[in-house]
């Protein structure tokens, strides 16, 4: 992980002019953003703005065309998933990119497993690390050894956060974290994401939901066909103001 | 799990039905499988007593667990192809090929082409070792097709069924039935001579005895270092006693039950059958307890969460087809050391058999589930069916729509558990059995 002593004020992640595209579609259009330590930071916009393909950008699914992403202060290069691992970076995708057949360990571990020295699956080692973990967060959490299938969508929400925290993520990006779940898992994940956020952790987090943008964000970028619209505090605009952004593409107190 | 057992019950009833799922949980007893040994017993049962007594004896199981054998090996690694939401079609034709090469490097290439004569030491080390490297590089290059090139395993293994079998003709003997085999080659096919024997089969059984014990007391051991809920010992205890227990009365009343009609010694266990062993362990230890089978069963479960972990998804696909081309060579080994000769249409209609015995075994098309096991005792239960029938005096036509029935019903059983649909369940199960009956009936001679 990059944990070099960068000065304070240093963003976590900073993005300078990123260019994804997809054949002739500029998917994501020259967005600079940056992300500060125990800050959250939602991404919104409406479908097909390019918030989705930023956030892979950032976790190494969809490698930026150009642009430059600095993680505490200096130039990092993402190519894949593994690149924006090894910088701190986790995700959490909205269709819960969890193995259905595999139960929370294996999830948990999955690409990064732990193993013996004849090189075998060290299964008990990752059963155990992951209670551990799963204590802290989810202390109903009991299901360790059965497939994820069978989990409810706020105990499948928890494992996948549990990746993150085992792995000690710096920076977590939240796609659509809430969407799959009830009013009380929400809740739940909502306390979750309260909690990481005061150890420090920068969160990124894409929703559609816009009362879970204003309780949870501390600012709001606004994207529209690829394209940033503006970045803004949240104490400083109403929900009208952000709606405009998103539908009108205009800056808040511009006249309409 | 000690939580589970904290939860207070609801009712008289539903207590002892959690208790009951409780200890079937903290047991971690398969009962997919648990189900198949069922079933299995069930058709053994009924076939005897149909058969008048004919069916479990020590000869007809013997020549049973040989007859299962390369359609077991060959099941094993369906299993992961399937597993990861391929297919293979070729698996037949690949057996018949290598088969083929292997015939041709003992009985012309060998003594012929290099001159180092027919019936050496070497001549069946040096023929398998060119069946399997070629085994394992067909099936790289049709792996490498399917998850580098992006084309549907359907079609380059049905591309592969129609290669490999017509280039059995293109090997410069016209496909000429090539025989005799060597001679240490043919053991491999269990013959005569190509069994282990009364004392090395016992010999096998209690190393096999202290294996099953040793792996759940080191399993035991390892939970508990790490403080893992562990399964009550009696539970375990039991499962130790009853693998042995399994184990010898296999050898003692089956292998060494059944004298060789020749020496009227007794046989022991079978070369195909040691084989058949050694890679069910070899494939289980690789499905359960290395990264490569976490691998499969991830990409098959979701195969965006495996990419987005990291995993290289491109090269676990094309592996597993390499593991499948070995065990293609493998049986081919069996199949042809059986018949002490190659002919062109060995291996027709495996493809067939073997994704049979593996969806039998409770390998699901959606992907992500499958267990080596299942379809290790889905081939035994396959030719279970096609001896029990042969000793009833079924008809071969007849005998193909009973394993077609039992192939369906087996499916359409799994799938309603799966959503449990109990009355789909009891009525998949009694159309089969109804259907199945019904055509037994009629066909016997």
């Amino acid at each position: 992980m990059n944990q070099t002593h960068a000065p304070a004020g240093t963003p976590l992640v900073e993005l300078r002019d990123i260019k994804v595209s997809f054949g002739g579609l500029h998917a994501v259009d020259g967005v600079s953003l940056t992300l500060m330590p125990g800050e959250v930071m939602a991404v919104v916009g409406g479908n097909g703005a390019g918030k989705s393909t930023l956030m892979h950008t950032i976790a190494g699914a969809h490698p930026a065309d150009s642009g430059q992403i600095l993680v505490n202060g200096s130039p990092v290069t993402i190519a894949n998933p593994r690149d924006a691992r090894s910088h701190g970076i986790e995700v959490i995708y909205q269709r819960l990119a969890l193995a259905d057949n595999i139960d929370a360990s294996g999830n948990l571990f999955l690409g990064r497993e732990l193993r013996t020295s004849s090189g075998a699956l060290d299964d008990s080692a990752m059963a155990s690390a992951t209670r551990d973990v799963m204590k802290r967060l989810n202390p109903r959490f009991r299901n360790l050894n059965t497939p994820v299938k069978s989990l409810s969508g706020g105990q499948r929400q928890s494992v996948a956060i549990a990746r993150a925290v085992h792995f000690n993520a710096r920076i977590l990006i939240m796609d659509e974290p809430t969407a799959a779940l009830g009013p009380a898992e929400t809740e739940q994940v909502r306390e979750l994401i309260m909690q990481l956020k005061s150890e420090g952790i920068g969160i990124f987090l894409i929703s559609h939901d816009i009362h879970d943008v204003f309780d949870l964000a501390d600012r709001i970028s606004v994207m529209m066909q690829g394209r940033l619209v503006g970045t803004v505090d949240k104490d400083k605009v109403t929900k009208d103001d952000v709606l405009g952004m998103i539908i009108m593409g205009k800056q808040p107190g511009s006249a309409a | 799990m000690t939580d589970t057992h904290s939860a207070p019950p609801a009712t008289a009833d539903g207590s002892q039905r959690r208790d009951w799922r409780a200890f079937l949980a903290s047991s971690e007893i398969d009962t997919r499988l648990a189900g198949m040994v069922a079933a299995l017993a069930v058709i053994w049962l009924a076939f005897h007593f149909l058969s008048g007594g004919d069916f479990l004896t020590s000869r007809n199981l013997w020549n049973l667990s040989v007859q299962s054998a390369s359609i077991a090996v060959m099941a094993t690694g369906m299993v992961l192809i399937i597993v990861s939401r391929n297919i293979d079609l070729s698996v037949g034709s690949l057996l018949g090929f290598l088969g083929y090469v292997m015939a041709m490097v003992q009985t012309r290439w060998i003594p012929d082409t290099f001159g180092l004569g027919f019936n050496r030491w070497y001549t069946w080390i040096i023929a398998l070792a060119v069946g399997i490297t070629l085994g394992a590089l067909i099936g790289a290059v049709q792996g490498a097709v399917v998850a580098y090139g992006g084309v549907p395993a359907f079609i380059v293994t049905l591309g592969g069924f129609l290669v490999w079998r017509g280039l059995i003709f293109r090997m410069g003997e016209q496909g000429q039935t090539l025989s005799p085999l060597d001679d240490n080659f043919r053991l491999v096919g269990g013959g005569p001579d190509g069994s282990l024997g009364e004392v090395r089969s016992w010999v096998f059984a209690v190393i096999g005895c202290a294996g099953v014990s040793l792996s759940l007391y080191l399993s035991r051991r390892r939970r508990k270092r790490y403080d893992l809920s562990l399964r009550p010992l009696p539970v375990d205890v039991g499962l130790a006693v009853a693998g042995c227990a399994v184990i010898l009365a296999a050898v003692g009343l089956v292998a060494n039950g059944y004298e060789s009609p020749i020496t009227k010694q007794p046989t022991g266990v079978a070369y195909p059958v040691v084989i058949l062993i050694l890679v069910t362990m070899a494939m289980v230890y690789v499905s359960r307890r290395r990264r490569f089978g976490r691998y499969v069963y991830a990409i098959g479960g979701n195969p965006e969460a495996a990419e987005l972990g990291g995993i290289n998804t491109r090269r676990t696909l094309m592996m597993t087809f390499v593991v499948m081309g070995i065990l293609c060579a493998v049986s081919a080994a069996i199949q042809t050391a059986r018949l002490n000769a190659a002919v062109t249409n060995l291996g027709i209609q495996n493809e067939l058999d073997v994704i049979s015995a593996a969806v039998i075994g409770g390998t699901s098309f959606a992907g992500g589930i499958g267990t080596i096991t299942g379809a290790v005792l889905g081939a035994v239960l396959m030719q279970s069916l096609r001896s029990g029938m042969v000793l009833l005096r079924i008809d071969s036509p007849s005998q193909d729509i009973v394993v077609g029935i039992v192939l369906v019903t087996a499916v359409a059983i799994d799938a309603a558990l799966r959503l449990g649909k109990k009355r789909t369940v009891g009525v998949s199960l009694v159309t089969g059995l109804v259907l199945a009956a019904l055509i037994i009936q009629t066909g016997r001679q």
